[in-house]
């Protein structure tokens, strides 16, 4: 049996990478006593499954992981209570906010997610400046960047993974910061995830991100390309235990 | 006051951040007030070399229990956060709360290895202490250490204000009241020093300050109390019963990646099984076991509360636990199919702890380590370490034949008498081990990890002179050539350079504190990594205080000599520490006391304690310690003196007065 939660990242535990949540979730998975069922062979892992890699210091509202259980040991499994039990168990910052059993048939998170929206906070800029820098980007055909990879320079164009791109203003700042002016970004996921750093080293004048948050990842109706959903609704059954 | 929200837009800019924002499972936030003394406890190295540390975990758990106490834990910030730290001028803090280190009433480190003395100043200065106990204020945080290198603190003398022999459990709570008062009675100007003259009046606890060093040319005259109530000889402390200190009860479950990730349970503390080289087993003495129901429930709460699929049965000698078969029996059918393994860090060499072994890997068999320490029968007589040659064999044979085909063995190198025979004897115990796996495996592998021996106050090697970078290079060298055709075989080694430095800081005195503080004044901090080591930068603080590498390190000290640590005790009679170095000459073994009558070493009689074992016959299984024949010995004649003569020891050192240093 295969279960996907959505959990969320705030505060300090952003500054974890994501091995380290991995290896935050096996632990909180044993100590709430759920029957995940392990690998076999000679170094048997927990069978665990997550999407797209959350930069380290950014935060989230919507964080995906998919987990297999023993069919076995799951009697009295009760989809409801899940989030709050794995909750408790979960450091201060992060929680389980939705739980549902999935298809195993279900696309995996990182070939079901399409696109992520970000609420990005920059400071020590004015906001006129980010709006000139937003316009500019929108206004261009191609934001042609060009990066080493394996020893070799690639060239990429950032612009078509721009799905949209908002100034939504200036907000205020909080103790020992200048001003903080928020964008609100869907960036897209393939063929390849445009990273809210590269969108921002692209602009012109380059920004500098202060605090990042993923508010959204979205998944595309397969057979309808203008509908689109999140990973829970992804998957075939009816959603459980949503906070 | 939390410095969380200026070091928050600090931390994208350094590596790894999560070594600094605490959440881990376990942590505590404390309140701190007028009648709570606060303690930061701080391991002085990187937060994954600091967290797992046992005896903070331990102090940490205890203190905040008491009602007038409060504790938090700091490590020392990597070179990039301090840089940023020193820039933006914020002080060390705590990862609990974020306090600043300034605002604690006691600042304690874990002081576990020598290297990390240049960090314990670096964290005294950014906690904006004065690194100079003598310049501190009433206001100041006091400053105390405690661990395996306290029981020589001379080197750092001039930077702590108090210093913990021995087992921490019942003394912080002695500490904590004094502390209490002075903070209550309103740290009025001079008080610290009567706080200080207070504290050196608690068993196990020696401040520094309060003793006068006389030198005699460049020996010590005498190391002397400056007044009539502080005690002339501060002994260690020692709990007398493990099973009244169940702890760490809460074990910290880290949120990123450490050392040692895993449960960690001690079996028991205290080792008698005598190696002269291994100071940890001297100042321990006696054994205390825990009693294997309290292991069993400490290992099944604690799986259960941290989550950890790993338990670690700590001790210096595990397979010795009374209970070791029982334990380990039941914490397997216990954890069940939730895939449990256990390990144990320091395997006896010999078949039946194979067997255990075998069975507790079931699940995850990874590599198997052994430490016959030395490539001789001579050479282990001389050490103690009774393992014969069909005990390593044996235990190798049982090991491969149940499936394992790597295996790691330690050795050290540079040991007192030791021969180039010695040395390549490490050569051929591995390739004959390469030899028995493969009648096993097609290709078996064993690593040789070789450290260069560091002779250690409070043990019968105290007064052994070191080997030389060159001597240790060339007995390294001697190895790599006659083993580089063994395919099965590889070499490790611990870096000479490094060794010498552990030497001059593990048998200094009070003039090495100038040399410590050079080192760290110039940006020589994180010694204990390779990438911050710098062996030129000790040289040239060696030389720039007039204090001599040969002197310190390489020079065999003579039995009237006043030692630096003389005034300090482990409990082990002098006498008694002298005569076993006499037998190591002779090639005589000692048996483990705990099966035999005592021999007297001090460590019981002194504290009117005894040891706490549950089974009164040893374990079963190979030589070591148990049925080994110790009549014979000194049929190869051994004389004290024979150094190696290079460029940098062609004369006697022991003429050679230190420059510029007197009394």
């Amino acid at each position: 049996m295969r279960i996907r939660i959505r959990f969320t990242k705030h505060g300090k535990v952003r500054f974890t990478s994501h091995r380290d949540v991995a290896r935050i979730f096996q632990r909180a998975l044993r100590r709430a006593g759920l029957p995940v069922a392990y690998s076999q062979g000679f170094s048997p892992r927990p069978k665990i499954a997550f999407g797209l890699a959350l930069s380290t210091g950014h935060e989230s509202e919507a964080e995906y992981l998919d987990i297999d259980l023993d069919p076995e040991r799951t009697n009295g499994l009760e989809m409801g209570d899940l989030p709050a039990r794995l909750s408790n168990e979960l450091p201060e910052g992060m929680a389980v906010t939705a739980a549902v059993i999935i298809d195993r048939r279900t696309a995996s998170l990182q070939q079901a997610v399409t696109s992520c929206t970000w609420q990005i906070d920059v400071v020590d800029v004015d906001a006129d400046t980010v709006a000139g820098a937003v316009a500019r980007a929108l206004a261009a055909e191609s934001l042609v960047v060009t990066r080493e990879r394996k020893g070799r320079e690639v060239t990429d164009d950032l612009r078509p993974g721009i799905l949209s791109l908002d100034v939504e203003g200036p907000v205020e700042a909080e103790e020992h910061e200048g001003s903080r002016v928020r964008l609100l970004a869907e960036l897209a996921t393939q063929p390849r995830a445009l990273r809210v750093s590269e969108l921002l080293g692209a602009l012109d004048p380059p920004l500098v991100e202060h605090r990042v948050l993923r508010l959204h990842q979205w998944t595309t109706n397969e057979t309808d390309a203008q509908q689109r959903g999140n990973p829970l609704h992804a998957a075939a059954s009816a959603l459980v235990g949503a906070t | 006051m939390s410095l969380w929200p200026r070091l928050e837009n600090l931390l994208p800019q350094v590596q790894k951040p999560a070594r600094y924002i605490g959440c881990e499972l376990g942590v505590q936030s404390p309140a701190h007030g007028g009648g709570i003394v606060s303690w930061l406890l701080t391991y002085p190295d990187a937060y994954e070399i600091g967290l797992p540390n046992q005896g903070l975990q331990i102090l940490y758990e205890i203190l905040n229990e008491r009602e007038d106490a409060a504790a938090e834990r700091a490590y020392s910030p990597w070179t990039d956060l301090e840089a940023l730290l020193r820039r933006e001028k914020i002080q060390l803090f705590s990862v609990d709360t974020h306090r600043p280190a300034g605002d604690f009433d006691v600042i304690a480190f874990n002081l576990s290895a020598e290297l990390t003395y240049t960090n314990l100043l670096n964290c005294i200065d950014l906690a904006g202490v004065p690194v100079h106990s003598a310049a501190r204020a009433d206001s100041d945080p006091l400053i105390g250490v405690g661990g395996h290198c306290t029981y020589n603190p001379e080197p750092i003398a001039d930077f702590v204000d108090f210093v913990v022999l021995g087992d921490g459990e019942e003394v912080v709570g002695e500490i904590t009241e004094l502390v209490r008062e002075w903070k209550g009675a309103g740290r009025s100007d001079g008080s610290r020093r009567e706080v200080l003259r207070e504290l050196a009046k608690v068993a196990g606890v020696y401040v520094p300050s309060m003793y006068r060093v006389a030198y005699d040319g460049a020996f010590i005259a005498e190391v002397a109390p400056r007044f009539a109530d502080v005690p002339a000889t501060v002994e260690k402390r020692t709990v007398a019963d493990l099973a009244d200190w169940p702890y760490p009860k809460r074990q910290l479950v880290p949120l990123t990646e450490v050392v040692h990730d895993r449960l960690s349970v001690e079996v028991f503390r205290g080792c008698t099984r005598g190696c002269r080289f291994c100071q940890a087993g001297m100042i321990t003495r006696p054994v205390r076991e825990r009693p294997a129901e309290q292991v069993r429930t400490m290992i099944s709460d604690g799986l259960a509360r941290t989550g950890y699929d790993e338990v670690a049965l700590t001790s210096l000698s595990t397979a010795d636990f009374s209970g070791i078969q029982q334990v380990i029996g039941e914490t397997i059918s216990d954890a069940g199919c939730d895939q449990v393994s256990v390990a144990l860090p320091s395997l006896r060499v010999d078949a039946f702890t194979v067997g255990i072994a075998a069975e507790i890997q079931r699940a995850r068999r990874t590599g198997l380590t052994f430490a016959p320490e030395a490539g001789s029968w001579r050479m282990r007589r001389v050490i103690n370490k009774l393992i014969r040659e069909e005990d390593l064999y044996g235990a190798v044979e049982s090991a491969y034949s149940q499936g394992w085909r790597r295996m790691k063995l330690y050795f050290l190198t540079g040991l007192p008498t030791e021969t180039d025979e010695d040395t390549l004897g490490i050569a051929e115990l591995a390739r004959n081990c390469v030899e028995l796996g493969r009648r096993h495996h097609s290709s078996p592998s064993v690593t040789v990890s070789v450290g260069g021996f560091v002779p250690k106050p409070f043990t019968p090697f105290q007064w052994f002179g070191q080997n030389t970078v060159v001597e240790l290079s060339r007995k390294i060298g001697l190895l790599r050539d006659h083993l580089r055709r063994d395919k099965g075989v590889q070499l490790k080694w611990h870096d000479p350079e490094a060794t010498l430095v552990e030497g001059i800081t593990s048998r200094g005195d009070r003039r090495l504190g100038p040399v410590i503080e050079y080192v760290w004044r110039k940006g020589g901090t994180f010694q204990e990594w390779s990438e911050h080591f710098d062996y030129d930068l000790w040289l040239e603080a060696m030389a720039a205080s007039g204090c001599d590498v040969d002197w310190y390190v390489h020079r065999h000290r003579t039995e009237d000599e006043a030692l630096p640590w003389d005034h300090l005790s482990a409990g082990l009679h002098k006498d008694f520490l002298w005569q076993d170095w006499r037998d190591s000459l002779n090639e005589l073994g000692l048996e483990d006391c705990r099966w035999t009558p005592c021999y007297d070493c001090g460590a019981c009689t002194g504290y009117g304690i005894e040891h706490v074992v549950a089974s009164a016959s040893p374990p079963a299984g190979g030589s070591q310690g148990t049925g080994v024949d110790l009549s014979r010995g000194g049929a190869v004649p051994v004389a004290l003196g024979e150094r190696p003569r290079t460029a940098s020891s062609g004369d006697d050192p022991q003429s050679r007065p230190l420059v510029g240093v007197g009394s």
